[in-house]
């Protein structure tokens, strides 16, 4: 009897062993199949890319196209950078930064512009009503970026000043390679 | 359900009472799964599992796979050089999905042999057989137009060369080839709809493989001796015969687990082996590749298609007493077709008494020729079409409608068969009793284990 | 009886499984390809990163001047089990081509998320796939055990092909073709790329012509199939845990049948 018992486990545990080892190798192959609708590697190599910059003059901008949305890159002149910072911050109506390169933060051009002088200004180029696409070079009431689908209003350092549009423009991830680079994401 | 009495699916819980009560879907899986089966099967009864797998696997890589490519002719290829090279584990599924084709075809030819070796065809299982050969058919359609999605040299030149053959039907050829193709030769609207039915046709052959599984469940398995399970009651019934599940589930799994190991070593190791180098260059409707091979599971077909030659005899006598309207080219086709249909027919052109080959010590000859020559035609299908080779495709299209139109009909009547066993249960124990110690060689048979 | 047909029929299948393919050889009878030994090959075999950047170089600085490889992204040059190259190396490659942008409507030096260039005005085949669209070996009589035991030997053709030049050369219909002894039909209309020591090699390698002929097969082999060493682990992985399964399932089978054959004895 008690040699059936052992017996008895022992073929139990061969049973569990062999349904375990099925179960992993099913696992195993369910996997790759979910796996593959994750973004490929072109769509990920695209996730991160570089601008050159070098032929910006100051008063003018760039806009590339980054993870399939435009990015506005502005170069400030002297005028716009003291008009964003002489901005009262109780003027604003979004009181954030939106920046994606530092932690929470209040919406002083110090933390909007990419830069320590605030000459670099790096934003997507989306408006944060309805996604429309703002017209920039100083256009507006604000002398910023105009949004002409809805009339919202940015001032200089991309700040929401008026109009239906929620947030000030997002800053995207974006850091200095050398002087003349910009790398996005 | 009609068939070989067993337990049937009593519902206990409250909550399994309500379902069946409502849906009887938990007693129909459980008594497909608990069907009684043959306890002596052999190895060769292991096909079905094999194929069920395959059907699954490239079913469900297809449709991954679907998520990636592009069925234009401008993209088509470079959409899969995408997967190959960019999407995660796209080389994988694609290399898996391209040789599931070929351990799919391996698994129809011995799950089909197998068939015509022990009897499997005949009554009462001519509709079992008969869904089978539909499926086979379909298999072939899928198979064939999934080649033609990756749109390189071999894609595009099989594609014209086969639908070529529909051209070859006198008086409505051009027009069908024609609607096939969606214009005059193969072209975008071709890859389109090839696309599109190859993702359709799986389905189709799942539907039958359901039917296919329902009526061989009606009558029965076949087993090795063709001795039909006695059914007078269960208690009998349960002498000859074991559950399905877990007795052959499990020895199937473990067949599958084996022959998996060869394939996922083609797959890693070698997965360009069964395919064509041809089919790396992006296909060229000004350029036709110097050998157009079909993939190996056509071989032998094709090797008919080309046997009957404008020089034959018998093409030219069917050609005069037409009037010509079925030239060599219309008579290959037919011949090609006719080689698949006497296959099917077969439950009738079999005229012996004895379901089993081996007790049909005739016929385990002829049909051990016929596996030969299977063989010998897949070898003559991938040679060039000169001579020997056309003489010696002739002879081996030959035997094989020999094989199902003169032998299978005559042995019925010029054989003399060995004695069978009463029962499957006499089989099993004559395999399974205890050998005598004088003779210590291996058993001969050794079903089920 | 019925295990011997079983058996007999398996082995016939196997036999066939593994040959009836690959017959293409027929009238290519006439070439011949050396079955260069290469470290990629078999199921253990690994790419060689120094032969792979040896072959890049060889394909930067001569087969780039006709032939472009149109489905590799300059940026799998960083991938790893291939070339290896760091984000930084790859990106000043990459600066060597110019590609056309239709977004800017302009020329602009290529970046790693491009591929390679297409190289059109030479009327030359692109190579991106060329290692997995020739064959080296074929037969004997149509029964592709050659494929099997040697592989299928697109990289030996390649090599073959670079170093088979015999100097001969015809003019027929105003195109000069020159022999090959690797090439089916022998005359083949590309001049020769290669004459040995075209290429400074960086880590000091031998540039005779056998050996640059065997680095560009070698790069050329991992753009045609950059996932290579990927799909060898899986199968490595899959082929070990199969084993295991089937052993544990053989032996659950056995001991789920012993009772029902046990009665019997």
């Amino acid at each position: 009897m008690a040699q059936n018992d052992e017996n008895g486990t022992r073929r139990d545990f061969l049973f569990y062993a062999t349904g375990g080892t099925a179960a992993v190798g099913t696992g195993a192959a369910v996997w790759p199949l979910i796996n593959q609708m994750n973004p490929s590697a072109d769509v990920k190599a695209l996730a991160s890319i570089r601008v050159d910059i070098s032929e910006i003059e100051p008063g003018t901008q760039l806009t590339v196209k980054w993870l399939g949305k435009p990015v506005f890159i502005r170069r400030r002149t002297e005028t716009e950078i003291e008009e964003a910072q002489n901005v009262n911050l109780d003027d604003l109506l979004d009181n954030a930064a939106r920046n994606d390169n530092i932690a929470e933060a209040s919406a002083d051009d110090q933390n909007r512009s990419l830069d320590e002088n605030g000459e670099w200004l790096v934003m997507m180029g989306v408006c944060t009503h309805l996604g429309c696409v703002p017209l920039g070079d100083g256009a507006g009431e604000y002398n910023g970026w105009f949004c002409p689908c809805h009339g919202s209003h940015y001032d200089t350092a991309g700040r929401i000043r008026k109009g239906p549009a929620p947030e000030n423009l997002a800053v995207p991830k974006a850091v200095f390679v050398d002087d003349s680079t910009i790398k996005l994401g | 359900m009609a068939g070989i009495p067993h337990d049937h699916y009593k519902p206990g819980s409250k909550g399994e009472k309500w379902l069946h009560s409502r849906l009887p879907i938990v007693g129909l899986l459980y008594d497909t799964l608990m069907i009684p089966t043959p306890k002596n099967l052999n190895w060769m009864w292991i096909w079905g599992i094999v194929l069920t797998f395959c059907l699954a696997l490239q079913i469900i890589t297809g449709i991954v796979l679907a998520m990636h490519y592009t069925p234009h002719v401008d993209e088509a290829f470079a959409s899969v050089e995408h997967i190959m090279r960019n999407v995660n584990g796209g080389h994988m599924l694609r290399y898996l999905h391209a040789n599931g084709a070929s351990l799919f075809f391996i698994a129809v030819y011995c799950h089909i042999f197998r068939g015509l070796y022990y009897g499997s065809y005949k009554a009462p299982r001519e509709v079992t057989w008969i869904i089978g050969m539909l499926i086979y058919l379909l298999m072939m359609g899928t198979a064939f137009m999934g080649y033609v999605l990756p749109w390189g040299q071999m894609s595009f030149w099989g594609a014209t060369v086969i639908t070529g053959l529909f051209g070859a039907i006198p008086f409505i050829g051009d027009a069908l080839q024609t609607l096939l193709l969606g214009g005059p030769a193969v072209d975008n609207a071709t890859l389109n709809r090839f696309f599109s039915l190859h993702y359709l046709f799986p389905f189709l052959i799942a539907g039958l493989v359901i039917v296919h599984i329902w009526a061989f469940h009606t009558t029965g398995n076949n087993n090795p001796t063709g001795v039909e399970v006695r059914r007078t009651s269960k208690e009998e019934a349960e002498k000859d015969t074991v559950p399905f599940w877990p007795y052959f589930v499990i020895k199937d799994l473990f067949a599958l687990a084996v022959i998996l190991v060869v394939f996922f070593a083609v797959v890693g190791f070698m997965p360009n082996y069964l395919g064509h180098p041809d089919n790396y260059i992006e296909a060229n409707p000004l350029a036709t590749p110097a050998h157009i091979v079909p993939e190996w599971y056509f071989l032998p077909f094709y090797a008919i298609l080309r046997a009957f030659t404008a020089d034959v005899w018998v093409v030219m006598i069917v050609s005069f007493f037409t009037g010509g309207i079925i030239d060599a080219k219309f008579f290959g086709v037919l011949a090609m077709f006719g080689a698949i249909l006497v296959m099917a027919l077969a439950p009738w052109l079999d005229t012996s008494s004895v379901r089993s080959a081996r007790y049909r010590p005739m016929l385990k000859l002829w049909f051990a020729i016929l596996v030969f020559d299977f063989f010998f035609l897949m070898w003559l299908g991938a040679m060039p079409a000169e001579e020997p080779y056309a003489s010696l495709s002739l002879i081996a299209s030959t035997y094989w409608f020999a094989y199902f139109l003169v032998i299978l009909p005559l042995l019925g009547v010029l054989e003399k068969p060995l004695p069978q066993p009463k029962t499957i249960e006499e089989d099993f124990n004559k395999s399974h009793a205890k050998k005598p110690t004088i003779e210590p060689s291996p058993p001969a048979e050794v079903p089920a284990e | 009886m019925m295990a011997f047909f079983g058996k007999i029929t398996l082995n016939i299948f196997a036999f066939f499984f593994l040959t009836a393919t690959s017959i293409f050889a027929a009238g290519g009878g006439d070439n011949y390809v050396k079955d260069y030994k290469f470290s990629f090959e078999g199921p253990l075999g690994s790419f060689d990163q120094n032969q792979l950047q040896r072959g890049l170089k060889v394909y930067t600085e001569i087969c780039s001047a006709c032939h472009g490889l149109k489905y590799v992204p300059i940026r799998t040059l960083g991938d790893e089990g291939g070339l290896g190259y760091s984000e930084d190396e790859v990106r000043a490659y990459a600066e060597n081509y110019e590609i056309f942008d239709p977004e800017l409507d302009d020329y602009r030096p290529a970046k790693p998320t491009d591929h390679f260039p297409e190289v059109v005005d030479a009327g030359a085949p692109d190579l991106s796939l060329m290692a997995k669209a020739r064959a080296g070996f074929h037969g004997p009589m149509g029964t592709g055990i050659n494929q099997f035991v040697k592989g299928i030997g697109g990289a030996e053709y390649i090599a073959s092909l670079l170093a088979g030049y015999t100097g001969e050369e015809k003019e027929e219909f105003g195109t000069v073709f020159y022999e090959n002894t690797a090439y089916p039909g022998r005359w083949i209309a590309m001049a020769p790329p290669l004459y040995g020591e075209d290429v400074d090699y960086d880590d000091g390698h031998s540039n005779e012509l056998k050996y640059e002929a065997m680095d560009v097969a070698a790069f050329l082999t991992w753009a045609a199939e950059p996932k290579m060493m990927a799909r060898k682990h899986v199968g490595f992985r899959a082929v070990l845990f199969l084993i295991l399964l089937s052993a544990l399932l053989y032996a659950t089978n056995k001991t789920l049948w012993a009772p029902i054959k046990k009665k019997v004895a």
